[in-house]
């Protein structure tokens, strides 16, 4: 028995407005349109549609919608349309179920609860249009000791720092799981805005080496590209210990997806499995951390900070010390609805805890045992705003990484067939004819476009609430009141309920 | 050749010295523990009097480090090219990662020795051992070569356990003609006669370091360890 699946969406065509021009033909990678010679009109087979929109947004006739199938079962409220399509496609194959992007289930998001303050009477807003607002920082250690020289001037004894002029950085996104044009794109968009690409576990492809100054290296068990040249060309490294869409897993390319030119940013042959073991298998304890941190200086001279990167789990404010022990210069925490270009759906869905409540935590701790200007914190996991950025500051944060808003502005949909390998959009896909779909050129005056509006939005913000310099808005959290929340969450993120006062 | 004497020094101190020496020939005597002796070192010889602390040769990039005793943990860490030589024994995670180059050891290697070493183009890292290796030898090994001479006379296993556990290339050789406890199913054992070129100039190269004779180790039988292309490491998936 197979058991047929009625298709999720349905592809509607207006027969009025299609000029039958075959472009949505062209477009698909997934092959639902086709031409039917006897009828001359165009076919659509909806259960082939993963909702990507790609036809709808090129259709010039604008012809093309797609709606969510009102084909459905009998309504039940525990059992689901997705949770039964699961269990029959596990019957069927006996397989894993595998998604991709971030966990889109109704789970709670605190920062959607947290609600920003703003000046009134007894202190002045500022307006950022006329007055200086800084969104420039540093992120890095800040425990240097104070040293003079035999004329009595400072010694420079601060350890390296990543200068950033908006508390923004993109994630990690390795070459492999997306295309060389959407890096090209993120590796502009990071020189132009003044901030940091991040190679991910792939490999730093050589024609983006002059983009150095702006990338982030990535360290992962596997080691992929990790050598002495790919160390140097950063501007920081940062050892992948896991990732909020998969956190304790490991990670499996498969050999088809590595072709001529991912074979050789990965330096492993063409074909071959790629296969990222769950542990660093050197390390077992923050001693062992130590040393690989410690490793990644001395092979770059004590010159590049070094960042290590956890997926937020049930201890991360203790495993935080740990880190901020290991003489790691950030921490960067990856909660558990950052998204992925593949991951085991049961992983991705329940495993993890929200970026908001771990990142409270963890600045929390860190204050708390005096250490928290060993490492700056970079917040990630579903950072969908410049008010996610305030409030992940405000909550500890010195900066957001932002993976999935950053594939949003290059064209993504979020329809969540990354593990395909067809990205219509050009982004999650290694097939060159699908590759050149991404103009580099406008892919990079998108991201400029959507962090300059951020940043604006963000400099609004701080101005309203009577604040100048990002620096000063971190770990402010009087600037936050919570909505819709329990005593514990309230008290867990350390904000008062909205209504109270200080 | 420049000798600095690493005698209560510590590591940053030691390392920032061996970066400032003018020259490519540098040997090190005393060497009491310090860690990250010769990181990414690219065309230097190095000679160790002592025992270097962890992550010897960590990203090794070609040159050569010999060293006159026993070395601690991580040596050779995600090496890319060079050489290092142990006349003593070798701890844990011996070789992580190595992508290139060679370690041969004359002694013992510890626990997870060569685990997910991996060839590129050129690049085929080898691993040579004169006695046993501990538990996880060659995990998750996705190329390059392993061997194994086992020179003990106690008869016990000259590996421990988990050897090849995740295997997806490569080749590790035993010597002798005794199976590895608990062989993965994913991993494909046979018994050979001769060593391949390859690996009988490994075989060579280490006793000539070493000043042994070759002929009884190449004269002998190797167990030769494989992935099982066949039965690979596989999720099933179901696109969801």
């Amino acid at each position: 028995m197979s058991m047929y699946l009625p298709p999720e969406f349905e592809v509607v065509r207006s027969a009025e407005r299609c000029v039958n021009c075959r472009l949505c033909e062209r477009e698909c990678s997934f092959l639902v349109h086709t031409y039917d010679k006897k009828t001359g009109r165009m076919r659509a087979d909806s259960a082939k549609c993963v909702n990507c929109h790609r036809c709808v947004c090129m259709c010039p006739t604008h012809a093309l919608k797609v709606v969510k199938s009102d084909d459905a079962y009998r309504p039940n409220a525990n059992w689901s349309m997705q949770t039964m399509h699961e269990i029959y496609k596990q019957a069927e194959s006996g397989g894993i179920l595998l998604s991709s992007m971030g966990n889109p289930n109704p789970q709670p998001v605190f920062w959607d609860r947290l609600l920003i303050n703003a000046s009134q009477v007894t202190n002045p807003p500022i307006d950022p249009l006329r007055e200086p607002m800084e969104t420039r920082l540093w992120l890095g250690k800040r425990t240097a000791r104070i040293e003079r020289d035999a004329q009595g001037r400072l010694k420079n004894t601060l350890a390296p720092q990543l200068r950033l002029e908006v508390p923004v950085l993109f994630s990690a996104m390795s070459y492999g799981s997306i295309s060389y044009n959407a890096h090209e794109a993120l590796a502009r968009a990071a020189e132009e805005l003044g901030t940091y690409y991040n190679t991910g576990e792939g490999g730093l492809h050589r024609d983006f080496y002059r983009y150095g100054g702006n990338t982030i290296v990535q360290v992962a068990s596997g080691r992929f590209g990790v050598f002495k040249e790919y160390l140097e060309r950063a501007a920081a490294i940062e050892i992948k210990m896991g990732q909020g869409a998969k956190p304790g897993i490991g990670g499996h390319l498969p050999g088809a997806k590595i072709t001529e030119d991912v074979s050789e940013t990965r330096m492993i042959p063409q074909g071959a499995d790629a296969i990222s073991p769950a542990p660093h298998h050197d390390i077992y304890s923050i001693e062992d951390l130590r040393q690989l941190v410690i490793s990644l200086k001395e092979a770059t001279n004590y010159q590049k900070p070094v960042i290590v990167k956890v997926a937020a789990v049930h201890n991360a404010a203790a495993i935080a010390s740990g880190i901020a022990r290991s003489g790691a210069d950030m921490i960067a925490i990856d909660g558990y609805r950052g998204g992925t270009g593949a991951a085991p759906t049961r992983i991705r869905d329940n495993v993890g805890i929200p970026i908001e409540l771990a990142l409270a935590q963890i600045d929390q701790r860190l204050r708390e045992e005096g250490i928290r200007d060993e490492v700056s914190l970079i917040a990630g996991g579903s950072v969908r705003s410049s008010a996610d950025v305030v409030k992940a500051i405000a909550l500890g944060a010195d900066a957001c990484y932002i993976g999935t808003a950053a594939l949003l502005a290059l064209g993504c949909h979020l329809c969540r067939s990354c593990h395909t390998g067809n990205c219509n959009w050009g982004i999650a896909t290694q097939r060159p004819e699908l590759v050149k779909r991404l103009d580099p050129e406008t892919g990079y005056r998108r991201l400029v476009n959507l962090v300059t509006a951020w940043k604006h939005e963000i400099q609004e913000m701080m101005g309203g609430m009577g604040i100048n310099s990002v620096e000063a808005l971190r770990g402010n959290r009087l600037m936050l009141r919570g909505v819709g929340m329990t005593d514990r969450e309230l008290s867990l993120l350390g904000v008062r309920y909205a209504g109270e006062n200080m | 050749m420049q000798t600095i004497d690493a005698n209560k020094m510590e590591s940053v101190a030691l390392n920032a010295a061996l970066r400032a020496a003018g020259t490519r020939e540098i040997r090190i005597g005393h060497c009491v523990g310090q860690r990250y002796i010769g990181t990414g070192l690219s065309d230097c010889f190095l000679e160790i009097d002592g025992t270097p602390g962890n992550a010897l040769g960590a990203y090794l990039n070609g040159g050569v480090i010999r060293v006159r005793g026993n070395v601690q943990e991580a040596t050779g860490d995600t090496m890319n090219g060079g050489e290092i030589v142990v006349d003593g024994s070798a701890g844990d995670a011996t070789g992580y990662a190595m992508r290139g180059g060679k370690i041969f050891v004359r002694g013992d290697v510890g626990y997870r020795c060569g685990i997910h070493i991996k060839a590129y183009r050129e690049n085929r890292p080898a691993i040579v051992i004169g006695g046993r290796a501990g538990s996880f030898l060659g995990e998750y090994q996705a190329g390059g070569v392993i061997i194994v001479l086992g020179l003990h006379e106690d008869g016990r296993p000259i590996v421990g356990n988990f050897c090849g556990t995740g295997m997806h290339g490569g080749e590790i050789f035993l010597r002798g003609s005794e199976l590895p406890a608990r062989l993965p199913a994913q991993v494909r054992a046979e018994e050979i006669g001769t060593l391949p070129d390859e690996a009988e100039a490994l075989v060579r190269e280490w006793c000539s370091l070493f000043e042994r004779d070759p002929a009884p180790l190449l004269r002998t039988h190797y167990i030769r360890l494989t992935p099982d292309s066949g039965n690979p490491y596989r999720q099933l998936y179901v696109g969801n």
